[in-house]
Parts: structure tokens; sequence; C-alpha cells
């Protein structure tokens, strides 16, 4: 197959040929085969995440039904698990935007198998964050003040609220991954169409929106993409600075640092792409999709997570530094209390998980091993949820005050909604892999090999490369 | 085009159809011609002779519009009642920055999926019968939408390039 002529832009640049790939109606093939009758481990799952969602939704409607008084939230913990699980679920959404937005951009061809399923991820993610501030706020019928909208008490949200900017910043970002999601499955979900009957036919008639492929579709669809990776990349990075800001801005000891935005926004990456891993395992199991996941995959997310974990690592150390260094008794004594105060045991997690599990990716054989990787990728996410935790509990329970100084314990409640946050989560991203082509066709079609005639490569070589 | 009066032919082979698509062109057809990929296939889209596409003017208009929308809403709110808080001016532009930036990102992300959608016609639900289901699989397409002496001209063209299925007429 592969001569050295025919060898595509991308393949030139590093990307994977897949051995078992050879012509363009394989990946149709093969893709579209994930959307047949399932097995009875996706039954399972879904099953397990229908469980969760009965959860979720039946930990909120007795909050709902008994009131706010059901959380553990109190003077001065009024930030809890409700808050660390938004930030966790927001986090885990931004690595499906740096694989299919920043990765595109960087043209870096590996993407191509993972970045569909990384981008349902972060779909789904900020579905699952977007709930929370609404569980948060107790009487969920007035969330709607948080929208700007003519009222006659002539009131307007205050645009110097970092809480503001939050709702800005997450419904953007819901709209655009959602919007570049469904984008690029057009041309996918055409050709589950083609290959489809009946119902499904239907089904994907109507969300392929006639797409069929000719020249003119896809000419302005490639530059809409690149605008789009090119709107979403400074948006991932701008969604996670202004989480960092609700709590930056404020004045509470562990939470007024300069260093928040791009702590926080490394660590949505590091944990997102843990969660990457932890989702990529068992679908590529379930589905036999080794000759599209393979260990190099595996092996360029583990580097990613190195890098992030290095840095979130560094930030951390840099927080412990700079209480020391400032000289503020309360900040001193605020990191002496993370690390050796009533959520001793919280911290040490967040620091072994975050900080030294990932350090074994150094060694390629843990890289290569898919059981050590999808171990790793869920200690990474207990730690980053955990990370948030420490933020947010350790801080507000140690303000200023001594005689204010208080404890969190979380309820039942609110473990039951963080717990059934997962199933609802899954939920939609099993639905997703059963429904629509859950790995990029067209663009995988760009690595395989060009079939020629001639076996030469076509056209000027000039200009055409553009 | 106006009519689905052509003829269609289906390639197996990437040159093959690069190639016919050249020789049409430079034989004359132009606005009359249509190309099928399963994929964005750079040299199809060379071939065709296109040029920048003008979404990228949706975007920026979108963009532009969105920070405009940011500031001066951020703006106007303030004014209408105007409230001091934390000490802050009325008009703390700093803080409006970042409303302002993310509506550039909604309304520019928004405004260039619909200049896509009206520069690519979609969303057609009108079925379209020049249209084969195998290339949105593994097989390239070229429909000329020609009759008489022209479509002659245009089929000689065509099978010189040993194309897998031809299909003309009125319907195709």
């Amino acid at each position: 197959m592969a001569t050295t002529e025919a060898l595509t832009e991308s393949q030139r640049r590093g990307a994977l040929t897949h051995p078992d790939v050879e012509e363009y109606s394989d990946v149709n093939r093969d893709v579209l085969a994930m959307l047949s009758a399932p097995g009875r481990g996706w039954w399972v799952l879904f099953g397990l995440a229908t469980l969760g969602v009965v959860l979720f939704f039946g930990s909120w409607f007795w909050q709902i039904y008994r009131g706010i008084g059901v959380s553990g939230l109190t003077s001065p913990v009024g930030w809890g698990v409700y808050i660390t699980t938004f930030v966790f679920w927001v986090g885990i959404a931004h690595s499906g935007t740096l694989i299919s937005a920043i990765l595109f951009l960087f043209r870096a061809p590996w993407r191509q198998s993972v970045y569909r399923a990384a981008e349902a991820m972060t779909v789904f993610a900020v579905m699952t964050a977007g709930v929370f501030p609404l569980i948060h706020v107790g009487r969920v019928w007035h969330a709607y003040w948080l929208i700007p909208y003519p009222n006659q008490r002539f009131l307007w949200p205050n645009f110097r609220s970092p809480l503001v900017w939050d709702v800005f910043a997450v419904t953007t970002y819901f709209t655009v991954s959602a919007v570049f999601f469904y984008l690029g499955l057009i041309p996918d979900i055409a050709g589950a169409r083609d290959q489809s009957t009946g119902l499904r036919r239907k089904l994907y008639s109507f969300l392929s929106m006639g797409w069929q492929g000719t020249d003119r579709q896809w000419h302005h669809f490639g530059k809409a993409y690149i605008f789009l990776a090119a709107l979403a990349t400074p948006l991932v990075l701008s969604v996670h600075s202004v989480v960092s800001w609700d709590f930056a801005v404020s004045i509470v000891p562990g939470w007024h640092a300069t260093v928040f935005a791009p702590y926080f926004v490394a660590g949505a990456i590091f944990s997102g792409v843990a969660m990457v891993i932890t989702l990529a395992v068992p679908i590529r199991k379930i589905f036999k999709l080794e000759a599209y996941l393979t260990t190099k995959h595996f092996d360029a997310l583990s580097k990613l997570i190195m890098l992030t974990s290095l840095i979130v690592f560094y930030a951390y150390l840099t927080e412990f530094f700079m209480a020391w260094y400032s000289g503020e008794p309360p900040e001193k004594q605020m990191f002496w209390n993370r690390l050796f105060g009533h959520y001793w045991w919280a911290t040490w997690i967040m620091l072994v998980c975050n900080g030294f599990v990932p350090m074994m990716l150094w060694f390629k054989r843990v890289r290569h091993s898919i059981p050590a990787l999808f171990a790793i990728s869920i200690f990474i996410n207990i730690g980053m949820w955990f990370e948030r935790y420490v933020i947010i509990v350790t801080s507000l329970s140690h303000e200023y005050e001594p005689f204010a100084w208080g404890v969190y314990r979380p309820s039942l409640t609110e473990m039951g909604i963080m717990i059934g946050s997962f199933g609802w989560f899954s939920f939609w991203f099993l639905l997703f892999i059963r429904l629509l082509p859950p790995v990029a066709i067209a663009e995988l079609k760009e690595v395989v090999p060009a079939p020629m005639r001639r076996k030469k490569s076509v056209g000027a070589p000039s200009g055409a490369e553009a | 085009m106006s009519s689905s009066s052509g003829i269609l032919a289906s390639f197996d082979y990437l040159d093959d159809t690069v190639e016919a698509i050249e020789e049409l062109r430079s034989s004359g057809f132009r606005s009359d011609m249509r190309a099928y990929a399963p994929f964005p296939e750079h040299h199809i889209e060379h071939a065709m002779g296109y040029d920048q596409s003008p979404v990228r003017v949706w975007t920026l208009v979108g963009g532009l519009t969105g920070t405009a929308t940011g500031f001066a809403f951020t703006s106007w709110t303030s004014m209408d009642w105007p409230l001091v808080t934390g000490g802050k001016p009325i008009l703390s532009i700093p803080a409006y920055v970042v409303i302002a930036f993310e509506l550039t990102v909604l309304f520019g992300a928004l405004s260039t999926v619909l200049g896509l959608f009206i520069m690519s016609r979609l969303p057609g639900f009108k079925p379209s019968v020049v249209y084969d289901p195998e290339f949105s699989s593994g097989r390239f397409g070229v429909f000329v939408g020609a009759d008489g002496k022209r479509l002659d001209e245009a089929r000689s063209i065509l099978q010189k390039y040993q194309p897998v299925e031809l299909r003309e007429g009125a319907h195709v």
C-alpha cells in the first residue's frame, strides 16, 4: 500500500498509519460497525449510568423538597462539594477542546482517532458542570436571575463580579463546543446515513442536513473549521481562567493568588487528558479499536499528562512558597493547615495523585501498558477532584478570625449528587458512542494513503499543499 | 446549477478524478461542474480553482460585533442603574473585558457557522438525486451539468479516465 510517493501531507508530518486500514471504505466499515448492535458490556455500563442518573436527580429533588439545609453547607464553608464538582467537570471538559482545537491548529495528526470522543467528553462534561451552579443556588427556580434580561425591577447583574463572568464563560463554552462538535460530525453522520436504513436513516438524514461532500461544501467547511478551532483555543484558556477568578478575585487566604489562572488551566488539561484515557481504554476494548487507538496515541496522551502534572505540581510548590515568603500570618497558617490540619488527608491525596503517581510515566514501559495507564488515570481523576476540594474547603474553613473557623462535612445528599453526576455524564457519553460516529471518519481518511492508479502523487506540488 | 440534467461519473482513484477535473475545466466546464469527495481532499479543491473562502469575513464581522456588544451592554447596564460596588468606578472597563471577550468568541463562532451554512447551501433537506452513497465512503465523483453536444464532450472526457460508473439523463 503506502509507497513513499503516495504519502499524504499528514503522514509526512508523522501521522500514524493504521496497518489494518487500507481503503477509505474500511474506515466507514470499522467506525460504523460501532453503531450496530451493542454488546453486553455496553448494556451493563448503560444500566449503571442510568442508576447514576436516578441517584443524581433523586438527591437533587430531595434537596429541592427539603431545602438547601440537607447539604452540609453552612457558615463558614458555603462552597462545598457542589462547587468542587462544578470545577472538576469544567476542568474535564478542557482537554477535549485542547485535543480537538489546539492540536488541530498545531497539526498534530495523532489527535485524529481520539478527538471526536474527546470533544463529546467536552460537551457532556460542560453539560454536567452547568447543572451544579443550579444545584448550588438552592432555590433553582430563581436561577434565571443569572441571565441579564430587562425586568420590572430594573436590575442588571453586577458585571464586575467574577461569578457573572463565569455565567458568560461557561454558557459560551458550552455553546461553542457543542457547535464545533456538531459541525465536525456532519460529514460523518452523512456517511452513517448512506449506510443505514429505517428509523436511523431518517435520524441521520435530518442530522446531516443534506451533506453531500461536494467541493463547495468541503471548501467552506475546511475554512469554518479552522476559524472555529482558532476561536475555541483562546476560549478554553479563558474559561478556566475565569473559573479560577471566582476564587482569586476574592480575598480569602489560599485563593487570592495571581498564579491561579495558569494553575487552573494546567490542572484542567491534566485532569481532562486523564479522563480521555479513562474513557478511551474501555471503548477501545469494547469496540475492538486497536487499529485506531494504538499505544502511540496513549504514549502521546501520557506525555501531555506528564507535562501538565509538572506544571500543576510546580503551582502547588509556588503556593506554599508564596505563603511563607509573603509573611502574612493568615496565609501562612492556611497552608500549614492544609498540610497538617483537619483536611490533611485530602491534601496528601491531592499531592500524591497529581504530583507523584504521574511521574511513573517517565518510564516507557508504563506509558505502553494500557492497564497501568488506566490505573494512573483513575488516580489523577481522584486527585484532581480532591485538589478542588482542598482549595475550596480548607480555605473557607480557616479564614482570618479563629473564632470563625469551622469544619465542613459533606452530607449524603451532596455525595449522592456528586456520584450521580458521573452517571449523568456517562449516560450521555454512552448514548453518543452508540448513536453518532465516535471516531472521525472523514479526518481519518486523510491519513489513509490516497488510491492512485499511477502510484504517484497528483497535481502540481506547489500550492496544492497549502 | 439550474437543472440536474447532466452526467455523473464515479472514480476509485484520486489521480483520475483530479486529472478529469483539470481537463474538463480546460474545456470550458466551470460553474456547471461539481466534485464529490469522502473527505476534504485539497488536490480536488485546487483543481476546482478555489480561492479564499468568504467564511472568514463572517468570522471577523461576527467577532467584532461580539466585542462591541460586550462593551456596550455592560457599560449601558451599569449606567442604567448606577450603583457603586466595592468602591469601583461605575464604568469598570477592565472587568468588562471578560464579558467582551466571551461575546467575541460566541458571536464569532455562531456567525462562522451561519456563514458556512449560507455559503455551502446547507441545510438542504430536499434529497438531491445527483448523489451516490459511495461518495461518503470511498469514491470520488464528478458531475457535469450539460446537454446536447456539450454532454457528449463531457462524456468523452470522463470516459478517458476510466470511471467505475457513468450515469446520465434528466435525473442522472
